[in-house]
């Protein structure tokens, strides 16, 4: 906390009334953003805007200062990141050719002991307070137990479950789910999956198939591609996103585990590069250790 | 994003080139992109400063030999500055006691059960010891379960008291339970805890206190980014832990991490996972860790090149 006043008052100092920002006090922001994982490049572009703003608007105050910096860091995560929403709601209600109302599909990636299962259980935990019917499926039929302890989310949450023998195939495990979601009229379905590592190329595929299948069901699912990262992760964190984009088309982003001393600092440089929006973050273990992410507390997190 | 290091080198090594000593300002670029490369690969900001430092003093002034380009000095210099803080020897675990008690600890998903796993597996078939896994995860939705999945796979027998929520108790009866049952191994997997929860940490203590195992391992994630280095001293601050093991390593990561962990409490890396399964263990190797971070495989071609 003090190495934060003292960058602050440092950053005031250094550029009040000047056209330029010194060396030391770039150096300083450097380190704190690569400290945060927000790597070499993302924090290069951040410097360069911040150089670009205050040789712009000349005689900045140390408020506004602090302000400005806030904002060129967050100005980097996805503009479809508003930083507006505070519910967890599901975007649309999807509908068939007929009209009918269908199930909001959402399918949760990453690698492996990211948080992806935990984090379903959040969710189905926060769309069930909203008065939504929810069905999960328990699509990682690979890893030990990884069906029972989704059963554990469901049995907590309240919310019924479909699942197959462990080593049965994942695709058919999503067929299943979709199924039996729009029988039950379901609002939303949320769909687990094994962790890979991202080069692990028939793995990939295998979600590209899942992805599919559930769409002989409902048309245009999966509707959301959540790619769960963990928020201790550093530049790796890219390679996910690049590759689970090419395998499923991610379209947003979770980070988890931000109750700790890690950052995720990475993510501002994917949301950037990728244009996919961060939706939530986890800040626990527990079931409503999940929110939605803001992205300007998330940047202040850094100079914390 | 992972541009390999020789990209970045080529540059660099060019404006050594044809300079028959290293000065200031021919080695300011080339470590320029050294340290860059470092931060890519994870390593810790401080580390990779501290580190090119170092291998800035000990290039300084040297002349460079007939058969080496100043590039290709600069580069041995800073991959045998690397292997050396890598660690050197290869240090194998520790079997003494009877039983050898094995403790898990680290961060949550790094990879704890499915090691407990491999090196259970590792010791029976290998080191033919009867080993006994021990669940003192009271708290991870089925983490007892997910053991006993693991321990069935490997034919290795898994100590749990349902119900029972005190893991030092838990562990303290698997000790005795291996002794009245000729078993020679103890390995106590445990519950993922992040440094920064105090009663977690109180725990793992605890457990510590209870059984001073002959073996503490931590097992880190070697996708972890720049928080490697807090969390590796917070664990070693407790639990003064005898090794590290990495995992993930099959996947694309450079594993700058394993570099910021060794600096901050100089333990031996033991043993890398690398895949799900429960064969996908391996010794360590300082060398190959050293190459992987700075992508060295591309690094010696360039200068080979050159
Ligand atoms: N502290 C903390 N722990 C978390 C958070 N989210 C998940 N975890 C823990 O991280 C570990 C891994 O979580 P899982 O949900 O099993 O991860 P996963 O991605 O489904 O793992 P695999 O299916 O094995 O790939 C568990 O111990 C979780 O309790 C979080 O936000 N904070
Ligand atoms: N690819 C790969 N996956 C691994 C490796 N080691 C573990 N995993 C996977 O990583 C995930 C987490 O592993 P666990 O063994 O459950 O991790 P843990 O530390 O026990 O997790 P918690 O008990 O929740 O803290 C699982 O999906 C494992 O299959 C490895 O070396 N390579
Ligand atoms: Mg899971
Ligand atoms: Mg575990």
């Amino acid at each position: 906390e003090k190495t934060n006043t003292n960058f602050f008052d440092k950053l005031s100092k250094a550029v009040a009334g000047k056209s330029k920002v010194d060396d030391d006090v770039l150096d300083n922001l450097e380190e704190v953003l690569v400290a945060s994982d927000v790597g070499v490049d993302t924090t290069l572009k951040v410097i360069t805007r911040i150089e670009d703003r205050v040789a712009r608007d000349k005689y900045v105050g140390t408020d506004e200062l602090n302000k400005i910096l806030r904002e060129e860091i967050a100005g980097l995560l996805s503009e479809t990141n508003l930083g507006n929403e505070t519910e967890f709601t599901i975007p649309e209600i999807p509908k068939d050719k007929n009209g009918k109302k269908m199930p909001y599909v959402l399918m949760v990636v990453g690698v492996n002991g990211v948080g992806k299962t935990t984090t379903i259980g959040k969710l189905a935990s926060q769309f069930k307070k909203q008065g939504l019917k929810v069905v999960l499926g328990a699509a990682d039929t690979f890893r030990a137990a990884a069906i029972d302890q989704l059963q554990v989310w469901a049995d907590r949450t309240d919310v019924p479950i479909v699942r197959q023998e462990m080593g049965s195939d994942p695709a058919s495990v999503a067929f299943d789910t979709l199924k039996s979601a729009v029988n039950q009229d379901a609002d939303v379905v949320i769909i687990d999956t094994a962790g890979r590592l991202h080069n692990k190329v028939n793995l990939m595929n295998e979600l590209t198939k899942i992805k599919r299948v559930m769409q002989k069901v409902v048309d245009n699912s999966p509707h959301d591609v959540l790619l769960v990262l963990d928020g201790s992760t550093g530049q790796n964190a890219f390679e996910q996103a690049k590759q689970f984009t090419l395998a499923t088309e991610v379209t947003s982003l979770a980070v988890t585990k931000l109750d700790g001393t890690a950052k995720g600092g990475v993510v501002i440089g994917i949301s950037d590069q990728f244009k996919i929006p961060v939706k939530y973050i986890g800040i626990g273990e527990g079931i409503d250790d999940l929110q939605v992410f803001n992205k300007i507390e998330f940047v202040d997190s850094f100079f914390k | 994003m992972f541009n390999n290091l020789s990209d970045k080198l080529d540059k660099a090594l060019h404006t050594l080139k044809g300079h028959g000593k290293i000065t200031e300002v021919n080695v300011a670029e080339t470590l320029k992109e050294v340290r860059r490369a470092l931060l890519d690969a994870d390593v810790n900001f401080k580390i990779a400063k501290d580190f090119t430092k170092r291998v800035q003093t000990k290039a300084l002034g040297q002349d460079v030999l007939t058969t080496l380009n100043p590039g290709q000095l600069m580069v041995k210099l800073v991959k045998d500055e690397l292997t050396e803080l890598m660690g050197g020897e290869t240090v194998g675990i520790n079997l003494g006691g009877s039983p050898t008690v094995i403790l898990m600890s680290g961060l949550q998903g790094s990879g704890k059960t499915t090691f407990s796993g491999k090196l259970a597996n590792y010791l029976k078939t290998k080191k033919t010891k009867q080993v006994l896994l021990v669940g003192c995860d009271v708290y991870r939705p089925a983490a007892i379960n997910q053991l006993q999945v693991v321990g069935e796979q490997i034919g290795v027998e898994v100590y749990a008291e349902v119900g029972n929520n005190n893991p030092v108790e838990i562990s303290k009866n698997a000790i005795a339970h291996a002794k009245a049952n000729g078993k020679n191994v103890v390995i106590i997997d445990t519950a993922g805890r992040l440094a920064v929860d105090e009663e977690m940490m109180t725990e793992i203590s605890n457990i510590h206190k209870a059984i001073e195992p002959q073996e503490t391992l931590f097992v880190v994630d070697s996708m972890t980014g720049q928080d490697a280095v807090n969390t590796a001293k917070a664990f070693n601050d407790i639990l003064n832990f005898d090794g590290v093991i990495l995992t993930k390593l099959d996947g694309d990561t450079r594993g700058g991490a394993a570099l910021s962990i060794k600096s901050v409490v100089d333990k031996p890396i033991k043993f890398i996972g690398t895949g799900e399964k429960m064969d996908a263990i391996d010794i360590f190797h300082p060398d190959r860790m050293a190459d992987r971070i700075l992508g060295m495989g591309d690094v010696i071609s360039l200068v080979e090149r050159a």
